[in-house]
């Protein structure tokens, strides 16, 4: 496993450290889509802060693991993303609706409560 | 013909010995007549109608000056002195609005002053003429050329201090409550200007740590395709920052336009003037308006 993917109570938190390769981002879908289901986690954040820049095809990796995070009962959450990223991103011209997104991870953790606590209230 | 013979048709670029002399001589006459020559310098420029912005005793002090240093500088055959003064004239006219034209038709017009006083002094010698001549020309065409260049780069440093110092005015980031940030945008918007707002809102967002940012575009005139993608492109990098951007004050011109062109506003989230969007902000981050005096749910109905 290339990414460290860290347990906080119902929530999975998943650290990139550095550039990954393709391949590397289908493994870290699938690991994570696994581990979500195993440890029946509420919330997932990625935290991409260590990146220099999100290509096309990561912010597309990521889209489709927070599709699928969802559909295994979680909600997904990307943090830290820089401005020089942010900037790049919107240019690809990508859809980029399915990412929630907050400013660094204690952003990302209160999100992530607001999130569960209102789809119980939903539930209830 | 013995090139030797001809030694004014090619004039090498170091003043030989003989023509330096003759540049002494030169410079001799300009010195004994200065007086004259300035007072004739000073009215053609009266009559060509050059510098109509400055007095006559402020175009005469400077007409000394610039004289001196011509002298100077064909005696030396350096221009740094002149460079510098020419910078610092420059500095002084620029702000009260000379004109190019106007620098260098009054230098031409001392060239012009001085060449022909030389053609009335030597007329009886065509041959001493010639060689006065030979060695006058290319010294005064180059401090004419120095005078010109110094002028428009100073005002070229000027502009480009001037832009720097609209780029830096013209987009302000403020934080008016905790997490919360203002960007008032005045005046035209284009793409570079765009981008660099863009760039300054997103550092903004991230040292400040801002849930809502409010864009406030109430001082924009007109807005092209290009810009309006821009905007669209600056909501959405925002949100991947964590933070919610609301846009405001979108004339109904600039509303129009943005139907009129198709742009994708689904993302944007608009409110009619910055009070409202202040309020919808403050909502958002989930502060609650509470009159002083009142119950809290006295004051929320």
């Amino acid at each position: 496993m290339l990414v460290a993917i860290l347990r906080q109570g119902d929530y999975l938190i998943a650290s990139i450290q550095f550039d990954l390769t393709d391949g590397q981002v289908l493994e870290l879908r699938d690991d994570l889509s696994d581990r979500i289901g195993r440890s029946r986690a509420r919330g997932l954040i990625i935290d991409v802060a260590a990146l220099d820049v999100i290509d096309s095809f990561v912010a597309r990796s990521l889209g489709s693991i927070a599709i699928t995070a969802r559909l295994r009962g979680a909600e997904t959450v990307i943090v830290g993303i820089e401005p020089d990223v942010a900037i790049a991103m919107v240019q690809f011209d990508l859809d980029l609706e399915p990412l929630r997104t907050a400013l660094d991870l204690d952003e990302g953790l209160s999100l992530l409560d607001r999130l569960t606590q209102r789809d119980g209230e939903d539930g209830a | 013909m013995n090139p030797d013979d001809q030694p004014l048709m090619d004039p090498p670029p170091q003043v030989p010995e003989v023509d330096r002399s003759l540049l002494h001589e030169l410079i001799a006459y300009l010195r004994d007549n200065r007086t004259e020559l300035r007072e004739e310098w000073v009215e053609r420029i009266t009559q060509a109608q050059l510098l109509g912005v400055m007095t006559p005793e402020e175009i005469f002090s400077e007409v000394t000056a610039v004289y001196d240093n011509y002298v100077d500088a064909l005696e030396t055959g350096s221009v740094e002195t002149l460079q510098a003064y020419a910078r610092d004239l420059s500095e002084r006219i620029i702000p009260r609005g000379v004109e190019t034209h106007e620098v260098l038709g009054i230098v031409l017009l001392l060239r012009d002053v001085l060449a022909r006083a030389l053609f009335v002094e030597y007329q009886h010698d065509a041959d001493l003429l010639n060689r006065i001549l030979d060695a006058y020309e290319p010294a005064a065409n180059r401090i004419a050329v120095t005078v010109g260049v110094s002028f428009v780069e100073e005002r070229e440093r000027v502009i480009r201090e001037q832009q720097e110092a609209i780029r830096e005015l013209s987009t302000p980031v403020l934080q008016v409550r905790e997490r919360l940030l203002i960007l008032p945008i005045i005046g035209v918007l284009d793409s570079p200007r765009a981008r660099q707002l863009t760039e300054q809102l997103l550092g903004a967002i991230q040292a400040n740590r801002a849930k809502v940012v409010v864009i406030d575009i109430t001082g924009v005139a007109t807005i092209d395709l290009t810009v309006a993608n821009h905007l669209v492109q600056t909501v959405e990098a925002s949100r991947l920052m964590g933070a919610s951007a609301i846009i405001t004050g979108l004339s109904s011109k600039i509303a129009q336009t943005l139907v009129d062109l198709g742009v994708d506003l689904s993302m944007m989230r608009t409110v009619g003037d910055l009070q409202g969007g202040l309020e919808e902000a403050e909502r958002l981050i989930g502060y609650r308006p509470i009159s002083k005096g009142n119950k809290p749910d006295a004051a929320a109905n």
